[in-house]
């Protein structure tokens, strides 16, 4: 009977993890708590699923173990059984599938009022751009990088002069607005991932992906880099700060415009 | 990925009609016994070789299927610049079309016992899928000599790379045809010969087929033809 | 009822045994090291992937030490790190479970359950082998080249793969990978084709498809997807050769490597992983369908029961086969595809889930009123089905493309495939050795060895993975050398990985214990008999055991039943053969 108390325990001892253990996700900063509100709708689901199974096996070996003069029943189907448990299935998947879509859809559809901050990849780094006083982003080609030019911007583009840009230093983001954040990579694969936002793109050189959020609460995240990208890939981190609308200006107004950072190398080139 | 899906859609609609005639809805615990339901149904079964071949050219028709799913895909990217197709390109495919007919002729001709039409057949097939393979090279020389170099754009990539895959299988084919025109002098029997060259008619027929097919791709037809199905559907 | 006995014997189709030139060996070598004989080659083909598969485990331990320990192992270092992972994955993944399930399970028991007396191309099959040892032999010799194997992750994702950040990308490492798994394709297409065409062509007379085990609907089933689904990752490799050896853009776009612009430009990484998953999702279920096949013989034959739901059974198996081809993308909710395919791939997914949670029921209410005896083989089957279920309902999480958003690239993903294709398909294969062992031998595997080896290996495994979900939860990723200091990862976290190092090291060390009762018991094993677990289905009826040369001595056996009927009512015993005639008081006819 060794068996029966193995998977017993084994079904007491994960459902008592589940709920006991000190590992569960961070504390959320984003609008996404509707991906945790799905994630937890499919853990009651699927938990359920796999009690009841794990349970129906261990009693299954518990009454009907071998033991001499016991014949097995001669059953080969159930059609009726089998449909209704297949019915049950369905009606479990759809109850999981149907809010998940839903989700998925706010999650691909940005708000027409989110910002525009690009983050840009690079072995091993993280850098940004913000839009400048036009609110919006100059074109950026990896062919345009150069030595001093580092996010490759486009200088005969003349909405990129006054783009804000944040090389190798913290993004600052205000709480309470959507973002929409474009994803750009200059060599590899890497991801944008801060576990507090819960969302999280690849960033593929040659294209530009995105994803959006709205910060929810203010403090300092740690973003890591969550697509394999080489062997510094664990170290690849950056900082993303959520301020109050009034902290995130004081920060902006210090950080250099693209034609500011042009026009100081060109200062130091003249030298 | 529509052309391996399309593919796919094929095989599995060859599968499910495979399937449904061998009573697979039939209860099997109910019937006890030797049964013949279901193994076949008047006719004799294929040989197995033939069976065999036909999964193989399965296979090899997926690589072909994925192979242009992935220059559709590629295609779109906007440092994309089609190739010309040689003149060249057009008297190889006639060659190869000269040659499903040389096999055929030999299919033909086993199948009703003239040994020497097959040899003839045989060797005919040999010289003209050869000759397609030269040709192919040619195209190949001409397109150096002309500035398309395999990395100086991506169509130019995608066609050495497909055509050098299908020039491998034309090489696999013309070993298969060298033995079975051993087999055709060296007087072994009628039904095995006749076998060995039905396989090599099903197999080149086949690789013209899939040339067709590319060269569709190569002159833009394809994408035509997939651009007049997209109208259509919206 | 139907019995078709009376005047139709005429009409059945012979065996096709007039088309299988059944080759002698004439010496040594070619009965035992270049044999064409079926049963040599599987043994062959799993001595093969169990001898890299301890490579790939040792890899896992070292992997593991620096998971739980970093820091306090220094020879493995970052560069070796990643190439242990990457090994450990492809390994584990190609040239262990598909090799195993395939070229192993395949080859020996395709003929034998079918009643034929070999596969139909045995000469094609017998190189199937050798081309695989090479690809084995290919892939090993990347441990010792310049630079080392690659740490591409086994998904080998461009354009990192085939640049200098990473390990053997702009060395032999990754050339030899590519090169090991194009020869890979080669070899198995030839043996794929044989498995294919043997259960198309070669059934004994009276073995219709539905009275074939499903063993062999799950074989089967797995190599028509195996056929179908590796040219994808054959075009994957070629391109990618091209692209690193010869300059091509096929993956690559415009990239600044460390400062220098490259020369490529315009190519899609993401075409690549379109044509990796629409491989690499089949392959899941390569892996799976020959495991839920096994698992269902396994069960029927130690519970004395037939199994519930045959027919469902094989539906379901063809049914996942076929969806499995168009779910592929869900490995790429966050590749940044096009997002719109996330709604049609969420629901394909999720779809796949209905005929998988039929199997469940259907093994689990085998299980109901039946005669369960606790042998090893059933243990293991019972191991499976726990380890399955989670692995696959945590699958439903990842599948659900917006909870995917969260989890993927976490240790949630790590801890979810181990489980359901590492961990389960793996038990089936523990169960099936066990099962299978007195046929391949004449003797019986040691019952206290093996017991030890369960318990360990299944509460083990289950230690290790379990938890691992929730450090994903947490929000660890996968694939890092070392977390270091994360705000976010509490120190218990760190606790929980020594922990699970702790114990995937007792777990491997279990292993170690089973390789020894597959040799001890090869020499002291009790004997046998031909039929120790009193099974039906034809492999167990051979007049030898092991099977000579040929399976089935004179004559070939005729096939009168489907391959479960256990605890008849009415028969004098609880199991009756497959190719035992009805005889007239046992016929079910005319009660309908």
């Amino acid at each position: 009977m060794a068996v029966v108390l193995v998977l017993v325990l084994l079904v007491v001892a994960s459902v008592l993890f589940h709920m006991f253990s000190p590992w569960w996700w961070t504390p959320i900063a984003s609008n996404w708590n509707y991906i945790d509100n799905t994630l937890i709708i499919t853990f009651w689901i699927t938990g359920f699923v796999f009690v009841a199974v794990v349970l129906f096996i261990a009693y299954c070996v518990f009454r009907f173990k071998h033991r001499p003069g016991l014949r097995a029943d001669y059953e080969p189907e159930n059609r009726k059984l089998e449909s209704w448990l297949a019915a049950g299935t369905t009606l479990g998947v759809v109850a999981m599938l149907a809010p998940g879509l839903v989700v998925w859809h706010d999650f691909i559809t940005v708000p027409d009022d989110a910002t525009e901050v690009e983050v840009v990849g690079q072995q091993w780094l993280w850098s940004f751009r913000l839009p400048g006083q036009d609110g919006r982003l100059g074109r950026a080609e990896t062919q345009d990088i150069g030595d001093t030019n580092m996010l490759g911007i486009d200088r005969n583009d003349t909405a990129g002069l006054d783009d804000v840009v944040v090389e190798g230093g913290e993004l600052h983001l205000p709480v309470g607005k959507p973002v929409k954040m474009l994803l750009r990579s200059v060599d590899v694969l890497h991801n944008f991932y801060v576990p507090e936002f819960r969302a999280k793109m690849d960033m593929i050189p040659g294209s530009v992906t995105f994803f959006w959020f709205t910060p929810t609460r203010t403090g300092t995240f740690e973003v890591l880099c969550a697509e394999l990208c080489g062997v510094a890939h664990s170290q690849m981190r950056g900082t993303v700060v959520v301020d109050t609308e009034a902290d995130y200006q004081a920060w902006l107004e210090q950080q250099p415009t693209f034609s500011q950072l042009m026009a100081s190398v060109e200062t130091t080139a003249a030298q | 990925m529509t052309p391996i899906l399309v593919f796919m859609g094929i095989l599995a609609a060859i599968m499910i009609w495979w399937l449904a005639r061998h009573r697979i809805a039939s209860k099997p615990w109910m019937e006890v016994g030797l049964t013949s339901a279901g193994i076949d149904r008047g006719g004799a079964a294929p040989p197995t070789a033939k069976i065999g071949m036909g999964v193989f050219l399965a296979v090899v028709g997926a690589l072909f299927s994925l192979l242009t799913s992935a220059y559709f895909m590629r295609m779109n990217a906007s440092d994309w610049w089609a190739m010309p197709v040689p003149w060249l390109l057009w008297v190889n495919t006639a060659v190869l079309a000269a040659n499903s007919v040389a096999i055929q002729w030999a299919a033909v001709s086993a199948r009703r016992g003239q040994h020497e039409s097959v040899r003839i057949g045989l060797v005919g097939s040999f010289v003209l899928g050869g000759a397609f393979l030269a040709g192919q090279l040619l195209v190949w020389r001409q397109l150096v000599d002309t500035g398309y170099l395999l990395t100086t754009n991506p169509a130019n990539s995608f066609f050495y790379l497909i055509t050098g895959l299908h020039g491998l299988h034309i090489v696999g084919g013309l070993v298969g045809l060298v033995r079975t025109t051993a087999h055709a002098y060296d007087g072994s029997d009628a039904r095995s010969l006749r076998l060995g060259v039905d396989l090599c008619a099903m197999y080149w027929h086949f690789m013209f087929f899939v040339w067709l097919v590319l060269l569709a791709l190569f002159s833009g037809y394809a994408s035509d033809f997939v651009e007049i199905c997209r109208q259509l559907v919206t | 009822m139907v019995d078709t006995r009376s005047g139709m014997e005429g009409a059945v189709r012979p065996a096709e045994v007039e088309d299988v030139e059944l080759y002698h060996p004439h010496s040594w070598w070619t009965r035992y090291v270049f044999s064409q004989d079926a049963k040599i080659i599987a043994i062959q083909y799993a001595a093969t992937a169990i001898a890299i598969g301890m490579v790939a485990l040792v890899l896992s331990w070292l992997m593991r030490l620096q998971l739980g320990f970093p820091g306090y192992f220094t020879f493995i270092d970052v560069e070796r790190y990643y190439q242990f992972i990457t090994m450990h994955g492809m390994i584990m993944v190609i040239y262990l479970l598909t090799a195993l399930f395939l070229g192993g399970f395949g080859n020996y028991l395709i003929p034998l359950m079918l009643g034929a007396r070999d596969m139909v191309f045995p000469y094609a099959n017998m190189l199937s082998y050798w081309i695989y040892l090479l690809a084995v032999v290919v892939l090993a010799a990347s441990f010792f080249a310049p630079g080392g194997p690659t740490g591409a992750g086994w998904t080998l994702y461009p354009p990192q793969a085939i640049l200098s950040g990473t390990p053997g990308g702009r060395d032999w490492g990754i050339i030899l990978m590519l090169v090991s798994l194009i020869i890979f394709i080669i070899g198995f297409t030839m043996g794929g084709l044989n498995y294919v065409v043997t259960v198309l062509q070669g059934r004994a007379r009276g073995m219709t498809l539905m009275r074939m085990p499903l063993t062999v609907w799950g074989i089967f089933t797995a190599t028509v997807m195996a056929l179908l689904a590796f040219p994808a990752l054959f075009v994957a490799c070629v391109m990618m050769l091209f692209d690193r050896l010869l300059g091509t853009s096929f993956f690559m776009p415009a990239i600044v490597e460390m400062g220098e612009k490259l020369t490529q430009q315009g190519g899609s990484p993401i075409l690549f992983q379109h044509l990796f998953w629409f491989f690499g999702h089949p392959e899941v279920y390569i892996v799976a369908l020959p495991a839920f096949g096994i698992v269902s013989d396994l069960i029927s034959t130690h519970a004395r029961k037939n199994i519930f739901g045959y027919r469902m059974m094989v539906w379901a198996i063809v049914i996942i086969g076929a969806l499995s081809f168009i779910v592929w993308a869900h490995h790429m909710y966050v590749s940044g595809m096009n997002p719109k395919f996330g709604f049609f791939f969420a629901t394909t997914t999720l779809i796949i889930a209905v005929p998988t949670a039929i199997k469940v029921y259907n093994w689990v209410l085998t299980l109901w009123r039946a005669d369960i005896h606790l042998t090893l083989p059933m243990l293991f089957a019972l191991a499976f089905i726990v380890t399955f279920v989670n692995g696959g309902l945590t699958g439903l999480f990842l599948g659900n493309v917006v909870v995917d958003v969260p989890l993927s690239d976490t240790m949630f993903v790590v801890a979810h495939f181990h489980m359901v294709m590492g961990i389960a398909p793996i038990m089936v294969i523990f169960g099936a050795i066990y099962h299978w062992y007195p046929k391949i031998t004449g003797r019986m595997l040691n019952e206290l060895m093996g017991q030890i080896h369960f318990w360990v290996t299944f509460i083990g495994a289950y230690a290790i993975f379990f938890p691992m979900h929730y450090l994903g939860l947490l929000g660890m990723p996968r694939r890092y050398y070392e977390m270091g200091d994360t705000a976010f990862v509490p120190a218990s976290a760190h606790t929980l990985n020594e922990f699970i190092t702790i114990v995937a090291l007792i777990v491997g060390a279990a292993q170690i214990l089973f390789l020894f009762n597959l040799v001890w018991s090869l020499f002291k094993g009790r004997e046998a008999g031909g039929n120790p677990w009193r099974a039906t289905t034809l492999e167990w009826q051979t007049p030898q055991t092991p099977p000579a040369h040929g399976n089935w001595g004179k004559e070939l056996p005729v096939v009168y039943r489907w391959a479960y009927d256990y605890s008849v009512p009415g028969a004098p015993e609880d199991f009756i053969p497959q190719n035992q005639p009805p005889t007239g008081r046992l016929t079910r006819e005319a009660t309908a």
